[in-house]
């Protein structure tokens, strides 16, 4: 039987179990509420259920008994013993039903028309039950957590007596026999160890696999366009934490598409693509597994809330408008709260808030929410980390070991590799890896275990933390290797940079680093400065420009964009000549060009920022170089010249030496025949001609524009069939959609890289 | 009432401790350091294949240090294991517990983890708290 199915039979059958007593207090007191939520509920869970494992008649029974109940809850219809008796036998259907499914044995409809009549308003009496199935022998056992706990300590106890045995025995040189027993020995705790970890432990996909197509079926039948996202579902968890999440997942998941998202048309009228964006991601933080349901829907209509809770319950909307916006969103947790006037066959009776929460409160979990009216709903569930088996990347910092959560390592290069580079603005390290640059912390150094090396050794792990990435320097990076990870100690955790403990096969304790908790100790702040107000989130989600400030030549304070700076080097003043009419500088034997502001210093020691500007080697020399700031204001343009504009940083006016300016000086000292070939790219209003073409051509050495000027481009890119006027056919090249016609044609394959390089290779051949 | 009491020297002084409260008695071997943990915190130490808090009571106490001789005593608080850090184990014996008397001087840390007296021979041992020292947050210095 499939899982899923399975499953559901299991849960179903032990909510039955739970409710029977529900039920029967509801029928010596039909008034009850709780009871009447508890009950509604079931059904409710049922309904959402079967409609997605395809159970059409568990749905329609359910589904009838759920809109009797909701009359009550909203006040409409009183209950009276016949109704009670209609959902009884509603639910000994719904259980008879279950038991049918588990056993593979077919059950007749009579009756259920009946039953469903019965729940209409002054319908005659139920008919009485069928007479019960006998129940399926189980097919699953149920055992107590404590009991599987004692299993894996049992299981690690013996994992470490297995490597503790084979150390001795490979120090005595024991002999063939007991090596091949020991061997055998090995093979067999391996695979017991697999076997009992997933007795306890599921990845996520279990859980996140069934998402898509949840989301595509509600899709549907709304007629919504929704593409789904999914992020971390190789995270390891408690099978109790997976099986508790699932329900609540759904019913978040259905809410978002039902309230949150809106038609494609009501998309398209408020600026936002057609399709909605749904993104489910977990990860593992601190002591804590936090999943996040994104939407960028409409968002919470916090005020339509109050003025739905003021109608039905017994709060006045006075009452309501005077909570904190905390306490007004979570009004949506209200049980039987809808925002929507027609209930819908997905969600529509607000039903789902209210048994999410109570599900993650009863695993000791948290919700928040963020609401941006008109731009989405981010929810975050936070849940208690009991145990999980994450992928691990082990790093060495002086003598200790820690682990680094995999899923948040982007990469590990070598601080002493090429296209790696660390400086030091002012108290801060910044390492560029390969043109991007990123905050740089020093584990050792940070612990407080090791001083900071003073030239670049061991490895950068580059860590994403979900709002940016820094290079985090180790001494050593040993190994990659599934740990279970369990919480650690408050005192441990106190610091803020551990998440959790581990007890690798080597029996050596070992801690697991917080990756954001680091970042947060180090102080690195994503896309937040000090100068700037911090309290909008959109400002927080763009970091700004990141300015390099500089004492120039002259004695002046001046900044320039950080992205056109590769590095930064010490020089001596006395390596500053005069050549060809321009300064230039010796760099081991190499006369780079230089461009100052103010007069070189006749000796002594001076900075240069080596500029990037894809033609050549070029450097501006200051007298150091001591800050990176982010500006978000717009910079006030200056006359044309070195200088862009002024920047105002921490209050205070800094000029902004203009790049492009700098570079033209340089290519004024650049020898004609040493301008890179021109690319003209016809089409440019084309997003992908602009964003993707360009660069790329841009990378390979090219000049490129996009409107035909003085110059004679020495090749055009266009669309196939398109031309430009004046150029000569033979150096246009034609991209096509089509990867079957690129031959046949003589068109390239638009994603073709290699192919439109070597064109256009061969067009700059033909025209020199 | 009568219970068993471990007899330790903890921090330079005899105490008793409920053996309740006591998981076991043992001899620690590696303790892997934790940077950035408050000073009483040693470190992480694994018994078998469980991983404990190793807790100075020295520190915890704000005593000065003691001779280490890698003995603790294991105690559960909140779902985590700490091996508190002890000096000696003496004993473990059946003793009748008695309260506090009052206007007794203690030293304050003292005071905090007292529960009550036993009598051993007419020598009068404090009834400590262990979890006492686990939660202590020792002072600045």
């Amino acid at each position: 039987m499939d899982d899923l199915l399975q499953e559901f039979v299991a849960e179903t059958r032990e909510t039955l179990e739970a409710l029977s007593g529900e039920i029967v207090a509801w029928e010596a007191s039909p008034g009850d509420r709780a009871r009447l939520d508890a009950i509604f509920r079931f059904v409710h869970t049922v309904k959402g259920s079967c409609g997605f494992l395809d159970l059409p008649r568990l749905e329609r029974l359910s589904h009838a008994a759920e809109d009797a109940l909701a009359q009550v809850r909203d006040g409409t219809r009183i209950p009276d013993s016949r109704l009670v008796n209609a959902v009884l036998g509603i639910v000994d259907r719904i259980g008879e039903i279950v038991e049918a499914i588990d056993g593979g044995h077919a059950l007749d409809h009579s009756g259920e028309d009946l039953l469903i009549a019965a729940l209409e308003e002054g319908a005659a009496e139920a008919p009485d039950a069928v007479a019960s199935i006998a129940r399926h022998s189980a097919r699953s056992v149920r055992l107590s957590v404590d009991l599987l706990d004692r299993m894996m300590s049992g299981m690690s106890d013996m994992v470490l007596a297995r490597n503790e045995l084979a150390r001795q025995l490979r120090e005595i040189d024991c002999g063939p026999v007991v090596e091949g027993a020991l061997e055998r020995l090995s093979a067999t705790v391996a695979d017991m160890r697999d076997a009992v970890t997933r007795t306890r432990m599921q990845k996520l996909d279990a859980l996140f696999s069934a998402l898509p197509r949840v989301v595509r079926d509600t899709a549907t039948k709304l007629d919504k366009m929704v593409t789904l996202q999914i992020e971390g579902a190789d995270v390891e968890l408690d099978r109790e934490m997976i099986e508790a999440m699932r329900d609540p997942l759904v019913h978040i998941i259905r809410n978002a598409i039902d309230h949150g998202i809106e038609t494609p048309d009501e998309r398209l009228g408020v600026g936002k693509p057609a399709a909605g964006r749904l993104t489910i991601a977990a990860r593992q933080t601190g002591n804590q597994i936090v999943i996040e349901i994104m939407d960028d829907g409409r968002g919470i209509d916090v005020a339509g809330v109050i003025a739905r809770l003021a109608a039905t319950g017994d709060r006045s909307e006075a009452q309501l408008h005077a909570l904190s916006e905390r306490a007004k969103l979570a009004l949506i947790f209200e049980p039987g709260l809808t925002t929507k006037d027609t209930a819908s066959d997905v969600s529509g009776r607000g039903v789902g808030m209210d048994v999410v929460r109570s599900s993650v409160d009863q695993i000791g979990g948290r919700i928040d929410l963020q609401n941006s009216p008109g731009r989405g709903l981010h929810i975050v569930l936070h849940l208690p980390l009991t145990l999980s088996i994450i992928s691990a990347v082990t790093v060495g910092a002086g003598s200790h070991r820690f682990a680094i959560p995999r899923q948040s390592v982007e990469e590990i290069v070598n601080a002493a590799g090429r296209n790696i580079r660390v400086d030091r603005f002012g108290t801060g390290d910044v390492a560029t890896v390969r043109g991007r640059k990123y905050p740089l912390v020093h584990l050792g150094e940070l612990l407080g275990i090791a001083e900071r090396a003073a030239t670049a050794t061991g490895m950068l792990v580059i860590v994403g933390v979900g709002t940016g990435s820094y290079a985090m320097a180790v001494d050593t990076v040993f190994d990659t290797e599934e740990l279970v990870i369990k919480p650690a100690a408050p005192q441990v955790v106190a610091s803020g940079v551990y998440g959790g403990q581990t007890l690798p096969d080597n029996g050596q304790p070992m801690l697991v680093l917080d990756t954001a908790g680091v970042a947060a100790r180090a102080d690195v702040r994503f896309g937040l400065h000090n100068a700037f107000d911090a309290g909008e989130e959109e400002e927080s989600e763009d970091p700004g420009m990141p300015l390099l400030l500089f004492l120039d030549l002259d004695g002046q304070q001046r900044s320039i964009p950080l992205d056109v700076v590769d590095r930064i080097e010490k020089a001596r003043a006395e390596a500053v000549s005069m050549s060809g009419g321009r300064l230039r500088i010796d760099r081991d034997g190499t006369l780079i060009t230089l461009v100052v502001t103010g007069d070189v210093p006749d000796k002594g020691q001076i900075a240069l920022l080596r500029l990037n500007c894809g033609l050549g080697e070029m450097a501006y020399a200051v007298r150091e170089a001591f800050d990176i700031v982010y500006v978000h204001d717009a910079v006030t343009p200056g006359e044309p010249g070195a200088v862009a504009g002024v920047a105002m940083i921490e209050g205070e006016p800094v000029e902004m030496i203009d790049p492009n300016w700098l570079f033209d000086q340089f290519r004024g000292s650049v020898p004609a025949r040493h301008a890179a070939p021109l690319c003209l790219i016809a089409g440019g209003e084309d997003g992908w001609m602009r964003n993707f073409i360009g660069p790329l051509m841009e990378s390979a050495g090219y000049r490129t524009a996009f409107r035909l000027d003085d110059e004679m481009p020495d090749m055009v890119i266009v669309r196939e069939g398109d031309a430009v006027k004046g150029v000569p056919p033979a150096r246009h090249i034609h991209l096509t959609d089509r990867r079957d016609n690129a031959e046949t044609s003589g068109s390239i394959f638009r994603y073709d890289r290699n192919a439109l390089l070597n064109a256009a290779k061969d067009r700059v051949a033909k025209a020199g | 009432m009568e219970g068993l009491y471990l007899i330790a020297r903890i921090a330079g002084q005899m105490v008793a401790i409920d053996s309740d409260q006591v998981e076991s008695v043992i001899d620690l071997s590696d303790v892997t350091p934790i940077p950035l943990a408050p000073d009483h915190v040693v470190g992480i130490s694994a018994i078998r294949s469980r991983v404990v808090t190793v807790i100075d009571s020295c520190a915890a106490l704000g005593r000065a240090p003691a001779e280490a001789t890698g003995r603790a005593i294991i105690v559960g608080l909140e779902g985590h294991y700490y091996a508190v850090l002890v000096e000696d184990v003496e004993d473990v014996l059946p003793f009748i517990a008695t309260p506090l008397p009052d206007g007794i001087v203690l030293d304050p840390q003292w005071r905090e983890l007292g529960r009550g007296f036993v009598d051993r021979d007419g020598e009068p041992l404090l009834i400590i708290d262990p979890t006492g020292i686990v939660s202590a947050c020792p002072s600045e210095p």
